[in-house]
């Protein structure tokens, strides 16, 4: 461990110590404004459009995401592009132009409570469950992974890391709700760009601008297939080992509107702002900031690629995980390298507050209040989103010590919880549109697309089934759970009584009510600027524009 | 949740002071810190432009702050905080 090990001194310390302070601070300021569990859980739907869109994709923007992408820049090159511009800018755009409306309009509190009211009990309490249990085990993971790369990087031991971080997020969501973990999320967004681009600028200049890194990614053992990302896709020759039809609908179409579109830790920023307009343009404005990411992401990991010796080894400190600590440790002076600690740890506690804030909202409102303790005074279920905290970070400081005790576990968390996403998608997008989808349809659609990729997966741990990668496992896993739970969705419709119209007002296309179609939508698109269409648009054409010179 | 403070006072605030303690730092660094950065003052510029950062949000907040609605009474608090 002592080679990554960081040479950091008294002002980086400090840098970080600030960084502390200021978050915790954040978290007693915002304590003051909370007067009901509105306040705590949804930020009293108060939020200002940029604010919600920059903590949108700070919540995304956790250090594994980081760490990860900058590894797979390392080892597939530019393709790793499409995991910003297929995999995720799309999706975001279509939540804020069509999903939005629903979700917004309908006045839900959370994801799961949008299944409530639009199927049946059995549905909402397999999702909030499942949800429940997924964030708890993966703000563990996240913690884990902190203490992991604190312990390489500061020498500091898994026990003091994993305690410091967990405290650090209970003590701020736990006094500021939701806006604290907004607040800071917004606040993180920017320390971890301080932290990444000076890698980025002292990269570039060490290996010779971009046409230094040109040549040096050619002569290099990925060599000019790294440069390219569409190329070679018509059939799996590619780093990536995935042809164009994988990446457009495995990870374009499933994989990234699963994610995006149903997963309340995103989904839950856009509900906290101040009024449809702003929460149909929270992921689009999150959207512009994603485009650009890949810059201080993915082109470090090109450039440890061509600067670190030996770079890709299994295990060891040479692992393409390793990509950004290592570029870390030989280019950034004491100053700079605080900034940058700063910024990874500001990451890990991004991620894990994310989870944290959606778990406790879905916990208090989906479970507590809806199946254990009813009719309660505000009040009560304030502290119990106080207490839900508590437990979810001690469940999850658990969970990192069970994950120290094994390799892999983290990694099969993750992709077991992925499993979710896929189906969910499928279940809400054709809830959503198609009025006639009955209440048990849904529970259905959703179990049965679940089990399709469960078995996908656990076949291809136990060998039973073999993929190329991972990865292209993970696109059948989840095109296999899509299908699965459109066709139970359209089955079970034809079997079971549909709900009257009287009950899907707001929750279903053309059945829209007085929410959706109200001023506030019309009145707030008067400004060009404003309007969510135009501004996705702009999005997406980007995204396909930025593609030209890397092609 | 109208008194909650904003969070571009919170973020200006920290941005302005790493920006002058990082740009101070980039004044002195010594040459085998700008070595280590291939010869870029790496600390200077950042600093620099921290601070820039930090105080365009203080900046924004001053001239366009929260607006007063729905609870004028408590709007003053609000922007202290």
């Amino acid at each position: 461990m002592s080679g990554l090990r960081l040479d950091v001194n008294f002002v980086d310390y400090l840098i970080l110590a600030i960084y502390f302070i200021t978050v915790l601070g954040v978290g007693f300021m915002a304590r003051r404004a909370i007067r009901n569990s509105s306040d705590f859980f949804l930020s009293g739907r108060s939020m200002p459009a940029w604010v919600t869109g920059l903590a949108f994709v700070s919540a995304n923007l956790g250090a594994l995401e980081i760490i990860g992408m900058a590894a797979n820049g390392a080892q597939y090159g530019l393709m790793t592009l499409h995991y910003y511009w297929v995999g995720a800018v799309p999706a975001m755009v279509f939540l804020g132009i069509v999903m939005m409306p629903f979700y917004y309009g309908s006045k839900v509190r959370s994801v799961p409570e949008f299944l409530r009211r639009r199927f049946n009990r059995p549905t909402h309490v397999f999702n909030a469950v499942s949800f429940a249990v997924a964030q708890v085990l993966i703000a563990g993971v996240n913690l884990y992974a902190l203490a992991l790369i604190l312990q390489a990087l500061l020498g500091w031991p898994l026990w003091l890391s994993i305690v410091i971080g967990a405290a650090i997020v209970l003590i701020y969501i736990t006094l500021g709700g939701l806006s604290s973990a907004i607040y800071n999320e917004v606040l993180q967004f920017f320390v971890i760009l301080a932290g990444l681009i000076p890698i980025t600028v002292i990269g570039l200049v060490k290996v010779g601008g971009w046409n230094g890194l040109v040549e040096k990614v050619q002569a290099s053992k990925i060599g000019d297939a790294a440069l390219h990302t569409f190329s070679n896709t018509a059939n799996t020759d590619n780093p990536l080992g995935a042809n164009w039809i994988g990446i457009i609908f495995g990870l374009g179409f499933v994989l990234s509107f699963g994610y995006w579109t149903t997963n309340f830790a995103e989904v839950q920023r856009a509900l906290s702002a101040k009024d449809m307009s702003a929460a149909r343009r929270t992921p689009i404005i999150g959207a512009f900031p994603k485009l650009l990411i890949p810059v201080v992401t993915v082109i470090p990991g090109l450039i440890a690629l061509v600067t670190v010796q030996g770079l890709g080894a299994g295990e060891g400190d040479l692992t393409y995980n390793n990509a950004i600590p290592l570029l870390m440790r030989d280019l950034l002076p004491n100053g700079v390298l605080g900034v940058a600690v700063t910024g990874l740890v500001a990451s890990f506690m991004a991620g894990m507050a994310a989870n944290v804030s959606g778990f406790n909202t879905v916990f208090t409102y989906d479970i507590w209040q809806s199946y254990i303790r009813k009719d309660r005074p505000d009040g009560y279920y304030l502290r119990v989103g106080r207490i839900a905290t508590v437990v979810g970070v001690v469940i999850g400081i658990g969970t990192a010590f069970i994950a120290a005790g094994f390799d892999n576990i983290m990694n099969y968390i993750q992709a077991l919880f992925s499993l979710f996403n896929a189906p969910l998608f499928a279940t809400f997008i054709v809830g959503m549109f198609w009025k006639r989808m009955s209440a048990w349809a849904g529970f259905w659609s959703l179990l049965l697309g679940f089990l399709a990729s469960l078995t996908l997966y656990l076949g291809y741990l136990g060998d039973v089934f073999t993929f190329n990668s991972d990865l292209e496992e993970s696109f059948w896993g989840a095109g296999a759970a899509f299908v699965t739970a459109v066709v139970v969705a359209v089955v079970v419709s034809l079997f079971t009584p549909s709900k009257p119209e009287s009950e899907l007002r707001g929750l279903v296309y053309g059945l829209a009510g007085s929410s959706t179609s109200g001023e506030t939508i019309v009145a707030a698109d008067k400004v060009w600027w404003r309007n969510p269409v135009l501004l996705g648009a702009i999005a997406v054409i980007l995204a396909v524009v930025l593609y030209i010179p890397f092609w | 949740m109208n008194r909650l403070f904003d969070v571009r006072a919170v973020i200006g605030g920290m941005f302005t002071l790493y920006g002058v303690i990082v740009t101070v730092l980039g004044l002195f660094d010594s040459p085998s810190e700008i070595d280590k950065a291939q010869g870029v003052r790496i600390n200077l510029w950042m600093g620099l432009a921290m601070l820039v950062l930090g105080l365009l949000m203080l900046l924004w907040l001053r001239l366009n702050p929260l607006p007063a609605q729905e609870q004028p009474a408590e709007e003053s608090a609000d922007r202290e905080a």
